[in-house]
């Protein structure tokens, strides 16, 4: 018999019931919990008369709609000057609070982004399984852990019962081998993974990021990767345990200690693939090929290199494409054939789940030492993942860095990802964006997202357009 | 979600085809926070004659005279009578949380959209198919007699008129099952609350870590 994969065994060992009607029922070891996809959980809570299964699963902090300027945030909630996110919030503080649910409020230094927060706090422990609702829980997978996005009612059903109802996924292994180039990041390389298998590849699949570049990536670019496996359609990204892994966990708030701690180590040294484990399918990428990734278009998929130029007509694959990027050069106000390197841009954002985490701040704050935001630009925005982050960035001296060099230096928050708050673009503005979507409006109406790592975002904010990082 | 036994209550006509679900809860009521409320909004743009908001006041609204939930008669009526195609539109889940939550517990009617169809049932009410002439006699019959009442029996799936007539109604066996027992996916589930307590103490020996708060 064939060896198991890591996802075969993290549901294997999670697995409740299997049902008559073909689903399972799939025991979930941590929820965490925003403000946005809660409240109808919680109020179906109430109605229903039910209370949490295992208060101690869940953790919840607000991060979309908080505002991330210091002169809002200081007044707390009442500070937050869209009624309706002021009341989404309260929303979250007050269903925390009725139902004793641990709870970092906006004023607390450990809030920030879900997906930030729980790997921060050892929340996010290896062979967990892991749900929040949002899509990008995926981010979890790096510390070999089952991490499902939900929606509303399913968060209501792991709050009341602990468990999901699934299907078993099929096994896509991403096997990344050779030595990443200078400069070149975990988001260059799942951008590259995505332009490749494209944004449906990873449909019905748990997706397993494999190979010697990504068993000598930091924790941060893994939870890159995984973050966006979502974009390449996989609800499940992972990576398997190892010594990186342990000893980001080791120590953090949440993890085990003392006895504890070596009874966890020996059961996750198990978390990864065997090597005779079979994938359903299996995707090669050489390392040494990847260049910095720019996406020019209005889906991951709509991705190129850095010294590259906007693909034509000619080079789509079929009409669906070709009229997709027909569209895009409308929308991206791009001539097919233009040069990446010419796009120039008006705002830069560094944040969201996908990369505002200490390594990605420090990636940027190394391009930005010393030079100027060019006078071009509207606004160059840094916004930490979560107020640790934060508070480890300013300890290092990187605030001062970047306010020296021109940019906005925030409170934590989703802020610009998705513009739920007062951070957005004005219509037909280009941003150099380190968040991980660029559909049509997602930073504001009419707004031009390019989708890129920490420090080509930097690199495009001193020169007004993109620019090879490398180069610098 | 509530279990739907016997049902008896003032049946209200809205004697129009294809009533989406923009008419059962217009989209601004989409921006709240909540899943319950609805009720006071529900056929918001047909039942007053000023445009609603989310989280304002309804009491000091105009109502729409003519709109027939409006009607002294109907008052706290519990099943809707309605005409074929009830629910299309958007898959908003406010739709049946909107009626559930003004009082209705039940819609007949000769045809559905399936996504409506489908979150009825996940949200305790239940929606009746009947043939178009029986739906068009129950009309008659609401319109001839003020304070028409019909009990809906689900057990025996029957319908009974103020008569003693019995219209009998189809309904698939498992949600049939669900209504009955109140049972929603959470309920299900629970259904094996035992198993996951098996399963949850096995885990707290293999890995105690996960349960230290
Ligand atoms: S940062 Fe963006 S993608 Fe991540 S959770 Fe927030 S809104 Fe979603």
């Amino acid at each position: 018999m064939a060896g198991k994969t890591l996802y075969d065994k993290l549901w294997d060992q999670h697995l409740v019931k299997m049902r008559d009607d073909g689903t399972a029922l799939i025991y979930i070891d941590r929820q965490l919990l925003h403000e946005v996809t809660s409240p109808q959980a919680f109020e179906g809570l109430r109605i229903a008369g039910r209370k949490p299964w295992r208060l101690g699963a869940n953790l919840a902090t607000p991060d979309h709609n908080v505002p991330t300027t210091s002169l809002e945030r200081e007044s707390g909630i009442a500070g937050i000057q869209d009624p309706v996110s002021r009341i989404q919030v309260q929303t979250l503080d007050d269903n925390c609070d009725h139902f004793g649910i641990t709870e970092f409020k906006m004023q607390d230094q450990r809030q920030g982004i879900v997906h930030v927060v729980g790997p921060e706090q050892g929340a996010t422990l290896p062979g967990m399984t892991v749900v929040c609702g949002d899509s990008h829980t995926a981010t979890h997978g790096a510390f070999a852990a089952l991490a499902h996005g939900i929606g509303t009612s399913e968060v209501e059903h792991v709050m009341a019962t602990q468990c999901l109802i699934q299907r078993k996924m099929k096994n896509l292994l991403i096997k990344v081998d050779g030595e990443l180039g200078q400069g070149i990041t975990g988001k260059d390389v799942v951008l590259h993974v995505i332009g490749v298998i494209g944004t449906a590849g990873g449909n019905n699949c748990a997706m397993e990021f494999g190979g010697s570049a990504i068993r000598s990536m930091s924790m941060e670019g893994r939870m890159t990767m995984c973050n966006m496996a979502i974009e390449a359609g996989a609800r499940v990204g992972m990576v398997a345990f190892d010594d990186i892994t342990a000893e980001y966990v080791k120590g953090r708030p949440y993890a085990p200690t003392a006895d504890q701690w070596d009874m966890a180590l020996e059961a996750w040294s198990d978390l990864k693939s065997d090597d005779d484990a079979e994938f359903d399918k299996v995707v090669e990428v050489r390392a040494e090929d990847i260049k910095p990734q720019v996406t020019w278009g209005t889906s991951p998929e709509m991705v190129t290199t850095i010294d590259a130029t906007v693909p034509t007509l000619d080079d789509a694959a079929d009409d669906v494409q070709r009229s997709g990027f027909q569209r895009a050069y409308e929308y991206m106000g791009l001539t097919p054939g233009q040069k990446i390197t010419d796009i120039q841009l008006d705002r830069v954002f560094i944040g969201s789940c996908t990369n505002s985490r200490i390594e990605d701040l420090r990636a940027a704050a190394d391009v930005a030492k010393g030079r100027k935001v060019s006078s071009t630009l509207k606004q160059a925005l840094v916004v930490p993942g979560s107020g640790l982050v934060k508070a480890q960035a300013e300890k290092e001296g990187l605030d001062k860095i970047f306010v020296e060099a021109g940019f906005e230096w925030r409170e934590p928050g989703c802020s610009m990802c998705l513009a739920m708050n007062a951070d957005k673009l004005g219509s037909g503005e280009h941003c150099a964006s380190t968040s991980n979507r660029n559909f049509e409006g997602r930073q504001g109406y009419g707004g031009r997202t390019h989708l890129v790592s920490p420090a080509m975002a930097a690199a495009a904010a001193i020169a007004g357009h993109f620019v090879d990082v490398r180069e610098l | 979600m509530k279990a739907f036994t016997v049902v008896k209550g003032i049946a209200a006509p809205m004697d129009r085809a294809n009533i989406d679900t923009d008419m059962i809860i217009p989209k601004q009521f989409l921006k709240s926070i909540k899943r319950s409320g609805f009720g006071p909004n529900l056929f918001d743009e047909l039942r007053y004659l000023d445009e609603g908001q989310p989280d304002a006041d309804n009491s000091g609204r105009p109502l729409n005279p003519d709109f027939v939930l409006n009607q002294p008669r109907y008052k706290g009526a519990s099943v809707l009578l309605a005409r074929e195609n009830f629910g299309c539109g958007s898959s908003r889940e406010h739709a049946p949380w909107a009626l559930e939550d003004y009082g209705f517990r039940a819609v007949i009617a000769p045809s559905y959209a399936d996504i409506f169809f489908n979150n009825s049932f996940k949200n305790g009410l239940l929606p009746i198919v009947l043939d178009e002439a029986i739906v068009d006699g129950l009309f008659k019959e609401v319109a001839a007699h003020e304070g028409y009442e019909l009990v809906i029996d689900l057990e025996n799936q029957k319908i009974v008129t103020p008569t003693n007539e019995e219209i009998p109604f189809e309904v698939d066996s498992f949600r049939k099952h669900c209504l009955l027992n109140g049972l929603d996916d959470i309920g299900l589930t629970l259904q094996d609350a035992e198993v996951i307590k098996t399963y949850e103490e096995a885990r707290k020996t293999t890995s105690p870590w996960l349960f230290n708060n």
